[in-house]
């Protein structure tokens, strides 16, 4: 067992973990924080796509161990973030969700891709979002709500 | 989908790091970003005792530039690369290569020494490094060594690195700014590994253009043939493109005597469009 110190949405954790143990399942088994999804399990799939230390990261393929010290921000800890609410509210109004599996990474990834790039066109938002799959092929849907909130953000100077 | 057991230590500098590794007797993996690593613990494809992660050791995430050269640490992040931080000497295909490799919550913790390291046929890294004539820099329990990027990789996933040695640093010279460059990535998703890849850099300051393949079944590989067609072009042309398919096919044949139609047809587009750009600019 290894010693660890992380913060995970603004709350400070310190306990014992297994080398081994990844950050994804530290955060669904150990801290009970289960929006954080597990498809494939070695970094293709997205829908484990978390924040550390304000950057998306796969927490399948990043060991909780080597987290010492840093800030994890899941996807239960955006209730207060203004541009996480433009998003949510997008993808609820253009039917970005239909199952609901990939959307925890999907959502991390969108709100990066709209902060760090708030002018992308259509063609490499595709590109940006192509490491989160929707099995569900809602592909049309995520895409028309991102650029929607981009828009959105846009008028509203960055965040509302 | 989960590891098998194993010890984990993040050593504060590189003289304890090559110390545990020492201790290990080859049982040990060292980590750095950990996107190749990670999965294939997950995938049990690998099973060390020791986990060593280096990531956090200051000396390898220098990034100094000066007027002939840049030198980066092992453990810069691709994602540095792509958002400009680290100074590009080459003319603008570090940043583009860094951005293509996989996705960005990858670039995030990926780096550009634990891609070498790992050497990755399809890897993007590894095939630049090669065309840029970089110089790889690694500490062994005796010193400080240095090896060219050709010369470090000597097949897929394998490299000079002994058990108790650690990548340290890359040293890319500065192109000229008369040098021209190409990078072609074919793969049917973006951000899949390549099916094939290919870099060209043309500097009038070096003797010869340099053509570099990658994701084929070997490392990367430079095309002396291709290399001197393109030496003797100054534009492309219809003409040109036909040399080049010829050289193109040319290597192929001599590195790769049983390569299979539409792995020489991917391989040969890819170089092609590579050198296109090169000589388009």
């Amino acid at each position: 067992m290894s010693q660890v110190k992380l913060t995970i949405n603004g709350r400070e954790v310190s306990t014992d973990v297994e080398p081994r143990l990844s950050l994804a399942d530290f955060l669904r088994d150990h801290i009970g924080l289960t929006g954080t999804h597990l498809g494939c399990e070695h970094g293709v799939c997205g829908a484990c796509t978390v924040l550390l230390n304000g950057k998306p990261v796969r927490s399948c393929i990043s060991l909780t161990v080597s987290c010492e010290n840093m800030e994890v921000r899941t996807i239960e800890g955006f209730d207060d973030d203004a541009v996480m609410a433009v998003l949510r509210n997008a993808f609820s109004e253009e039917h970005g969700v239909q199952c609901g599996f990939c959307t925890p990474g999907v959502l991390i990834s969108a709100r990066d891709i709209v902060t760090r790039l708030p002018n992308l066109p259509r063609q490499r938002l595709r590109e940006e979002l192509s490491g989160n799959l929707c099995r569900c092929t809602g592909y049309a849907g995520i895409l028309r709500a991102i650029e929607v909130a981009m828009e959105e953000l846009k008028i509203g100077g960055g965040a509302k | 989908m989960k590891p098998a057991p194993f010890t984990y230590v993040r050593p504060n500098d590189l003289q304890e790091a090559i110390a545990h590794l020492r201790a290990s007797n080859g049982m040990a993996k060292v980590l750095a970003g950990g996107q190749s690593l990670v999965p294939l613990l997950n995938l049990r494809l690998t099973q060390p005792e020791l986990i060593v992660d280096i990531s956090r050791i200051a000396e390898l995430s220098i990034i100094e530039e000066d007027e002939n050269s840049l030198l980066i640490g092992a453990c810069v992040s691709h994602a540095a690369f792509e958002d400009g931080i680290v100074p590009d000497v080459a003319g603008g295909l570090l940043q583009r290569v860094g951005a293509a490799i996989g996705y960005r919550a990858i670039r995030n913790l990926g780096t550009i020494g634990g891609s070498m390291a790992h050497a990755d046929p399809a890897a993007e890294w590894p095939v630049l490094l090669v065309a840029l004539d970089a110089v790889i820099g690694y500490r062994n329990p005796d010193g400080r060594q240095e090896v060219s990027a050709s010369e470090f990789i000597l097949g897929p996933f394998t490299t000079v690195l002994q058990d108790n040695e650690i990548l340290v640093d890359i040293r890319i010279a500065r192109l000229s700014l008369s040098a021209k460059s190409g990078f072609y990535k074919t793969c049917r998703k973006s951000g899949e590994f390549a099916d094939s890849l290919a870099v060209i850099v043309i500097d009038p300051e070096r003797p010869l253009p340099r053509v570099v393949l990658g994701a084929t079944n070997d490392r990367p590989l430079l095309l002396a043939t291709t290399g001197n067609v393109v030496a003797s072009l100054d534009a492309w042309s219809p003409a040109a493109e036909h040399a080049v398919r010829e050289a193109v096919t040319a290597d192929l044949e001599t590195a790769f005597p049983s390569l299979d139609p539409y792995g020489g047809q991917i391989h040969r587009v890819t170089v092609v469009r590579a050198v296109r750009e090169a000589l388009s600019s």
